[in-house]
């Protein structure tokens, strides 16, 4: 099984882990993630308010160099995966729009091949009876609310799965071992959008999915998207300063749990790099390696 | 030589406004055959219908063309000119000059030229008009209602008073319909149950009545005065005749289900009356979960019967019955809110629809009439109401209002502030719609004496946080967010058609819209009829009414039927297909394509050559057949054509325009 992988700028930065962990996976099940050659900005967060057609032919172009492999695209960045998604749906659409972006990316392009989250690439081109083979620790203690964000499922026509409750997520922490809970706040909007600009807006978005998370019982969240966790991890500092409450709620990146779950350490996986301490966790379940050697 | 007259009528300023009226009249002198012509402002007024007889007579026409509004509108009218004079009421054409022409065009000049376009063409289509006659056939003097709510019983009993024989068949094991679930009716507050079930004892000891509950409508045959209608009578498996309906049975049973009647928030036994008050009020064993049925041991309903009523060994039943009219009432259903995400797709227990809350106020309810909620029985405090739930929603549901979901959702505010002391409702809405007479007054008294609170905006999420339900929305008149704490939250889901209306209909054979409402023949001035002669409808099965509107629609629809049933012979429009043996070879193309079943292939016995031979020809049953034409289109070497609309009659009317 092979992927065009579209990595987009923050799983080079902040995302890393988001990087490391979905190659790893990947890696592991012998699904070949080829990263796209010369691949630009998607124009997340920029390019829709500055120019349409802009906005279309930055994916459009990436999209027309992985469809001269022939490949489906996976892409980890949820505001990636809603660019080239959005791009594709509207070349498919319209036949005005596909002749318009090809001028302007001066390249061919039809809308073949499957625009993929990283979810999907996990959720069926992997599949969860293979992911369940593969489990080599099951994640047992880990009640974790799986975080979907806005971009994976709005609008309809871009959606990975259901808009309300979406449930690919929960299903793959259930191979893994690990406990979903049923949950309130997983289509929430996060605030990630003013979260350089007008940082304290988001404090009460932060603060409502932490606080549905905690009160549902987990003690994790899993989040498929840069920003969500840029947001939700690093922000938790924010909010105790901003109103006091301290959660402590460690947030991973679904690929990193899939990827300890096979048998990788969280350090491999790049958990040290959170913002809010997650290898407590880890160890309080059992699930470090560390600790099981100590225990 | 035809003798043609040409009448354009100026109908007030409503064609003369835009169009040259003379001018057509003068215009029309010279179309082939036209030996008169004139204007006059109210065509269809008395003295305008004797410039049409005066006319006649003077000029001895055998063709006239009455220029003015849609023949929908006055066909009929000038038609009885026509005869009034002796003269064969087929040779009228009407020129549609106001809907089709003044009505739409702005320019006088161009208007004028497509009005004196227009006669042209019905002058031409006229000239080859032919006298018809209508032919009659006899009516059987008896009705069919299928459906006993409210709105068939209603009609049955308005038919059963004018003295005609009426049969209501009923799929449920008892009548009375969705009526028989609701509390209150608004906008009085009296009980639905103490104005229902005396009219469903009266339909019962009706001597011109007879119910046939339990049973379906497996086919009709036939038309308008004879319709031959077989009814399946599900296997009761219970000897109606024996049966005192003691409620012993049913006492014993030892098999629990959830109630249908009451939504699932009580419980019936397999062999049940869906409520106490049923008429009939004996039972029926739900023999899917039988237990003698699944498992061949139990009989104690046969045990314990006094009279041996239990009878195990009952097969479903056909019979086909002979009716003149029929009566389709078979109401609605509740649309379905699981396809809401925001509403928790129907997995909060405490997330119910409006009748389940019927069912909760009800003294005679699972509740015994205290309002307590599904989850854990408690009494909630702060209910929450969300209006518009599948209506006016094109995303999710349906784009039509359900028009009365404003004035049950004030009825429901009112019932919760009057049984809990300290409850709160509150109302999300997008509108509040309350025409009808008193209810605008009702509505006002639900915020101005019982405190409930109105907030105008759409729910966009409803969660679980403990055992409380927050509901998340947005109040729009403050631009704000605003979060409430529910115990309960109603939801006034729209009322659509019955999950199998399209199948009646096509059983039956008349027509439906897009959302599976039956469509009645015009939306103004025929409300009760279909399309199809002798069917007739009443109730929420034509669209989203109330119990006033549906009774009301329900006594229309019993004098449309007792109209006709009190004739002996009826006259049939003679504007209807015919075959031309000599061309037809028998394809029979034509036969699927006739929406009436109207069109059969029969033998045809010939003289060829001095040689007797057989060969099969297309024939048209006159009394089915309701001149649409679609054989026409169909027929491949143009054998079969529709009177008054003969394709040589279409043709000359293109060539009026084009040539």
């Amino acid at each position: 099984m092979k992927y065009a992988y579209y990595p987009g700028c923050s799983l080079n930065a902040t995302g890393i882990e988001y990087n490391i962990s979905s190659k790893a996976v990947a890696s592991y099940f012998g699904v070949e993630l080829k990263e796209i050659d010369d691949w630009n900005c998607c124009g997340a967060s920029a390019a829709h308010n500055t120019n349409h057609w802009l906005s279309l032919a930055l994916p459009a172009r990436n999209l027309a160099i992985a469809e001269k492999e022939g490949l489906d695209i996976a892409v980890p960045c949820a505001a990636c995966y809603s660019r080239l998604k959005g791009a594709q749906v509207a070349v498919k659409e319209s036949a005005a729009a596909k002749e318009t972006i090809k001028d302007i990316i001066e390249m061919d392009y039809q809308g073949s091949g499957e625009v993929l989250s990283m979810v999907d690439v996990v959720h069926q081109g992997i599949g969860l009876e293979r992911l369940k083979e593969g489990v080599k620790l099951p994640l047992e203690g880990l009640k974790v609310a799986s975080y979907y964000g806005c971009l994976l499922v709005r609008p309809k026509k871009l959606a990975m799965d259901d808009q309300e409750n979406p449930m690919k997520m929960d299903e793959i922490m259930a191979s893994i071992g690990a406990e979903p809970v049923d949950w309130a706040y997983k289509v929430e909007c996060c605030g990630a959008g003013h979260s350089t600009q007008k940082t304290p807006v988001g404090f009460k978005m932060i603060n409502d999915i932490l606080r549905n998370a905690k009160l549902s019982g987990a003690n994790c969240i899993v989040s498929a998207c840069p920003l969500c966790m840029l947001n939700l991890d690093m922000r938790q500092k924010d909010l105790k300063q901003d109103n006091g409450e301290n959660y402590n709620l460690p947030v991973f990146y679904f690929t990193e749990l899939v990827g300890m779950a096979v048998g990788y350490t969280p350090e491999e996986m790049g958990v040290p790099k959170h913002f809010t301490n997650a290898i407590t966790l880890l160890l309080e379940k059992n699930l470090h390696p560390a600790g099981r050697r100590g225990a | 030589m035809k003798r043609i007259g040409v009448f354009v009528c100026h109908c007030g300023t409503n064609i003369a406004a835009t169009v040259d009226c003379p001018g057509v009249a003068k215009a029309s002198l010279d179309f082939p055959n036209v030996v008169h012509a004139e204007d006059y402002k109210y065509m269809c007024s008395e003295p305008g219908q004797d410039v049409i007889r005066k006319a006649i007579k003077e000029h001895n026409l055998d063709g006239v063309v009455v220029s003015a509004c849609s023949p929908r509108m006055h066909e009929t009218t000038f038609r009885k000119t026509l005869e009034s004079v002796g003269m064969n009421p087929f040779l009228l054409e009407c020129a549609n000059i106001r809907e089709h022409c003044s009505w739409v065009h702005p320019d006088k000049v161009k208007g004028t030229v497509k009005a004196i376009s227009l006669s042209r063409l019905s002058a031409a289509k006229v000239a080859l008009n032919q006298e018809l006659t209508k032919s009659t056939i006899s009516i059987e003097k008896r009705a069919l209602v299928i459906g006993g709510g409210i709105a068939g019983i209603q009609a049955a009993l308005d038919i059963a008073d004018n003295g005609f024989k009426v049969d209501i068949v009923e799929r449920e094991p008892s009548i009375g319909g969705k009526m028989a679930q609701i509390d209150k009716t608004f906008p009085t507050l009296d009980c639905s149950a103490c104005i229902l079930t005396p009219k469903m004892v009266d339909a019962a000891g009706h001597e011109n009545i007879e119910l046939i509950t339990y049973s379906e409508i497996e086919k009709v045959e036939g038309y308008v005065g004879n319709f031959d209608v077989t009814i399946r009578k599900k296997a009761r498996s219970i000897d109606m005749k024996k049966c005192t309906g003691c409620g012993i049975c049913w006492e014993k049973c030892p098999k629990k289900l959830p109630s249908e009647f009451e939504l699932g928030l009580g419980e019936r036994k397999a062999i049940y009356t869906p409520f106490p008050q049923a008429i009939p009020n004996k039972p029926v064993i739900d023999r899917e979960n039988c237990r003698f049925f699944s498992s061949g041991k139990c009989k104690v309903c046969q045990k314990v019967c006094a009279t041996g009523a239990v009878d195990f060994d009952q097969q479903d039943e056909f019979e086909t019955r002979r009716y003149g009219a029929i009566v389709v009432a078979t109401g609605f259903e509740l649309f379905d809110h699981g396809v809401y995400g925001e509403y928790g797709y129907g997995k909060y227990p405490d997330v119910i629809t409006g009748l389940h809350f019927e069912r909760l106020v009800n003294a005679s309810g699972p509740t015994g009439g205290k309002i307590k909620r599904p989850s854990d029985g408690k009494i909630p405090k702060n209910v929450v109401f969300i209006k518009c739930v599948g209506s006016r929603d094109e995303a999710k549901g349906k784009p039509y209002c359900s028009k009365t979901c404003c004035m049950y959702t004030a009825k429901h505010a009112i019932l919760v502030s009057e049984k809990i002391p300290d409850g709160k409702p509150y109302v999300f809405y997008m509108d509040v719609r309350t025409p009808g007479k008193d209810y605008d007054e009702f509505y006002t008294r639900t915020h101005n004496k019982y405190g409930a609170e109105y907030i105008r905006g759409r729910v966009s999420r409803i969660y679980q946080q403990g055992d409380k339900l927050m509901v998340r929305g947005e109040d729009t008149l403050l631009g704000k967010q605003v979060e409430i704490e529910a115990d309960l939250v109603v939801l006034a889901t729209a009322m659509v058609s019955n999950s199998d209306s399209a199948e009646l209909a096509r059983t039956v054979g008349f027509s439906y819209d897009a959302h599976g409402f039956y469509t009645e023949a015009h939306p103004k001035l025929r409300p009760v009829e279909t399309h199809t002669a002798g069917v007739f409808l009443a109730g929420a099965c034509q669209g989203p009414k109330d119990i006033p509107e549906s009774v009301a629609q329900a006594s229309g629809a019993a004098v449309k039927a007792t109209g006709l049933l009190s004739k002996t012979l009826m006259a049939t429009d003679p504007m209807v297909s015919f075959v031309n043996t000599q061309v037809c070879y028998g394809c029979g193309m034509c036969v699927p394509v006739c929406p009436y079943k109207a069109i059969e292939l029969v033998d045809l016995e010939e003289r060829v050559h001095g040689k007797t031979k057989r060969r099969l020809v297309s024939s048209v049953n006159q009394s089915l057949c309701q001149g649409c034409g679609a054989c026409t289109v169909a027929c491949r070497p143009g054998a079969i054509n529709l009177k008054g609309f003969t394709n040589e009659q279409i043709l000359a009317e293109v060539d009026a325009i084009c040539l």
